[in-house]
């Protein structure tokens, strides 16, 4: 249902989340971004452009790392939601508390 | 016009459920907005359901009906024989409190309030209905 990939591109992590994200698949991006808030490292990509579709199981990991990033001064930048999943961040007003940027050149310039 | 779709209460359904939803609404003509949206709203009351009504017991069974009307729109049914959760009385917490909280669940009965113009629970003997309404032009 979904494939999570982390590669290292220069000073970041890229998580490349491709599929389905339901309340069957959540877990997997669960412990993706566990790992990569436990690996020490402060600059994350989310590369959603293979993204299909996203629930709440989804939206809400997400959010339950805002403070966490907080706390360990983590740039989380996501990336490439296509107009339908774009469409459910936006109902909930997740593309206010959370970067999103259209390009990963736009999201690479966020990250600083 | 009347579709139904019955599963066993298996997380894996979901898909299934999202993909029969999704066909008939096409069939209809609705935008891929509106049936993205519709579909979200409804995999979120499927999958409340199942994992926290039916406790993802295969044996158990949800059932999906689409009601089709020109007049009064989209009538999805979700019918099962759960003990009855009533949406309705439902407090969903705030945005605020999920991530202060850093709860991971909770939002999706939100959703389904802001994508739904009514929302109504009928239940007897035999059956719970979980009667989701929206009001939309249909082809």
């Amino acid at each position: 249902m979904v494939d999570i990939k982390r590669l290292q591109e220069e000073d970041h992590d890229v998580i490349v989340i491709i599929g389905e994200v339901d309340a069957s698949s959540s877990i997997e991006l669960d412990n993706a971004i566990s790992e990569a808030v436990k690996s020490g490292k402060k600059k994350f990509l989310v590369d959603c452009t293979s993204l299909d579709y996203i629930s709440s199981a989804g939206l809400g990991v997400f959010m339950s790392y805002i403070e966490e990033f907080k706390r360990n001064d983590i740039n989380l930048v996501i990336f490439g939601l296509n107009d339908k999943v774009a469409n459910v961040f936006e109902i909930l007003g997740l593309d206010q508390l959370l970067k999103i940027e259209g390009t990963k050149e736009e999201a690479k310039a966020l990250l600083g | 016009m009347k579709y139904c779709y019955k599963v066993p209460c298996k997380k894996e359904m979901l898909k299934e459920i999202r993909c029969f939803v999704k066909e008939v609404l096409e069939k209809h003509g609705l935008s891929e907005v509106d049936v993205s949206t519709l579909v979200l709203a409804i995999d979120e009351v499927c999958a409340n359901l199942i994992i926290h009504s039916h406790c993802c017991n295969p044996k158990e069974s949800i059932e999906v009906e689409i009601n089709v009307d020109k007049d009064k729109g989209l009538i999805f049914n979700i019918i099962d024989k759960a003990e009855i959760f009533n949406i309705n009385e439902y407090q969903e917490p705030t945005l605020e409190d999920i991530i202060k909280k850093q709860r991971k669940g909770g939002i999706g009965l939100i959703l389904v309030k802001k994508i739904m113009d009514d929302i109504q629970i009928y239940s007897d003997k035999k059956k719970h209905i979980c009667r989701l309404v929206k009001k939309i032009p249909i082809n």
